[in-house]
């Protein structure tokens, strides 16, 4: 938290009145960063029917030539409503905990 | 001089007539006893031509804030004026304006809140605003009125803070005075074209207004709008000095009245001030040394300035025409004695709750409350807080 606390501006430097200048800004907004749980694809399992494209609140299935690919991890926010929804016998989507997924990605 | 710049002017007529000369590019209202005619009349002046200003009929109070909001932001200098109600619908949307530091100014016309609904001076409506970051400066007389809005639009574009100038509902509202007002020209330099730096109409700059601060940044940005009122008061005297140098009429964060070599003084805003002067006059030429603090700007309080001019006063009266429903004394009184204790002066400080609803505040009682604060330098106990001329 220290760190994080250093890396942002102190209230002397910001713009004032809360404007951010210039446009667009939105796409760097990471809103995924507080999930507790992520999905995991596991594409042999995956028909491709995007039911779960379509009800992704976030817009954080990835989709390429009419197939999921993965998740945008920036966005998600780890509800499930895609596991939840898969139709595949056995999910082709599993949620596990944020903790385990990032003790995984150090390894 | 060909045309004379001495007018008859009521005080709506004269925060109107200030407006015109302003030139504003947006007028947001909507009607309100006793403000009504400031933008009534000055829709008048967009109908006949007279100024430049878009004038939006709008359906509330807080549509009225909203829509100058945008105005603001947009780059437009926006303007308004309300009362009472009015003010209160729109207290949402105050917040906002002073957040985003969009420089507004807004004519408020002090009056009783209800309930029990009332249409008099009191003001508990511009105190009911005192936490919304605006700059709050509050007018003896109609002169003051016209003086104090042509001073607040370059006040709030210079400190990013918008202001909220206020009389006292039919006193001054409606009360009849001989003014002195500046030549067009004159007003149209000393307040210059609006220039904001970022504005959401520049295409060449694109910028986002009003995006949601979390956690991370909303401390920051409220602590630069608390600096901003604090830097105000030097704005404030700036702004003061070279508007006497077009007018000749000298204004500060308040004004003295007979105090320097007095022994005991009123606090009194608005009107009353004016009121107390002519008590003063009456009990000086019986000998006795009493004087006056008016503070003309409550937003930012003006502490070492009000605890300075009291330094030396044996006892002190503070005239609040408003309660704050608190269990303790009402807002300004409580103020006063704040910036007193951070001067580590102890004296009698009286407070007096007057004028609610448009009660009416006289000669005698004000001489009356002089006689306290002498009766207090002598140890006499007065009850600290007097809710004068309530029927008991």
């Amino acid at each position: 938290m220290a760190t994080e606390k250093q890396s942002k501006p102190g209230w002397k430097k910001l713009q004032e009145g809360d404007l951010i200048i210039g446009g667009g800004t939105a796409k760097e907004f990471k809103t995924g960063d507080w999930r507790s749980k992520r999905p995991v694809f596991i594409p042999e399992k995956c028909i491709n029917c995007l039911t779960c494209w379509v009800y992704c609140p976030d817009s954080a299935v990835i989709v390429k030539d009419g197939k999921v690919v993965g998740f945008d991890y920036e966005h998600c926010k780890g509800c499930g409503i895609c596991e939840h929804e898969c139709p595949v016998k056995g999910k082709a989507i599993k949620m596990i905990s944020e903790k385990e997924a990032k003790a995984n990605e150090k390894k | 001089m060909a045309k004379s710049n001495i007018l008859a002017r009521t005080g709506n007529e004269a925060m109107a007539e200030a407006m015109r000369q302003i030139n504003p590019d947006v007028v947001a209202a909507y009607p309100i006893t006793p403000a009504t005619e400031i933008v009534q009349i000055f829709a008048g002046y967009v109908a006949d031509g007279l100024v430049d200003t878009e004038f939006v009929p709008v359906e509330s109070e807080h549509s009225a804030m909203s829509a100058c909001i945008g105005a603001s932001a947009a780059g437009g200098r926006a303007m308004t004026g309300t009362s009472s109600q009015g003010l209160a619908l729109m207290a949402e949307m105050l917040y906002v304006a002073s957040g985003l530091r969009l420089p507004i100014v807004l004519a408020d016309v002090n009056r009783a809140l209800s309930s029990p609904i009332n249409i008099h001076c009191d003001h508990s409506d511009t105190m009911m605003v005192k936490e919304a970051g605006w700059i709050q400066i509050f007018s003896e007389n109609a002169q003051e009125a016209y003086d104090n809005m042509v001073q607040a639009i370059k006040i709030a574009e210079t400190a990013k803070v918008p202001v909220i100038v206020t009389t006292d509902g039919f006193i001054i509202s409606h009360g009849m005075e001989r003014i002195e007002i500046l030549d067009d020209s004159v007003v149209k330099s000393f307040v210059g074209p609006y220039k904001p730096e970022n504005y959401l109409l520049n295409f060449d700059k694109i910028i986002t207004v009003g995006a949601l601060d979390l956690p991370d940044y909303y401390f920051e940005h409220r602590r630069q709008a608390a600096e901003a009122m604090r830097t105000a008061g030097a704005i404030i005297m700036d702004v003061a000095s070279g508007y006497q140098k077009i007018s000749g009429r000298s204004y500060g964060l308040l004004e003295k009245y007979k105090l320097d070599d007095a022994d005991c003084a009123i606090v009194a805003m608005g009107s009353t001030a004016g009121t107390a002067k002519v008590a003063i006059d009456n009990l000086r030429a019986k000998g006795l040394k009493v004087g006056l603090l008016k503070p003309r700007v409550f937003r930012p309080f003006p502490k070492s300035e009000i605890s300075d001019a009291l330094k030396n006063i044996k006892a002190i009266a503070v005239m609040d025409r408003s309660d704050s429903m608190n269990g303790q004394e009402g807002p300004v009184c409580l103020e006063v004695k704040a910036a007193l204790y951070d001067k580590s002066l102890n004296k009698p400080v009286l407070d007096y709750i007057y004028g609610l609803g448009g009660r009416e505040i006289r000669l005698d009682e004000i001489e009356n409350i002089y006689n306290d604060l002498f009766e207090a330098i002598k140890g006499k106990s007065k009850d600290k807080i007097t809710y004068l001329g309530v029927r008991e």
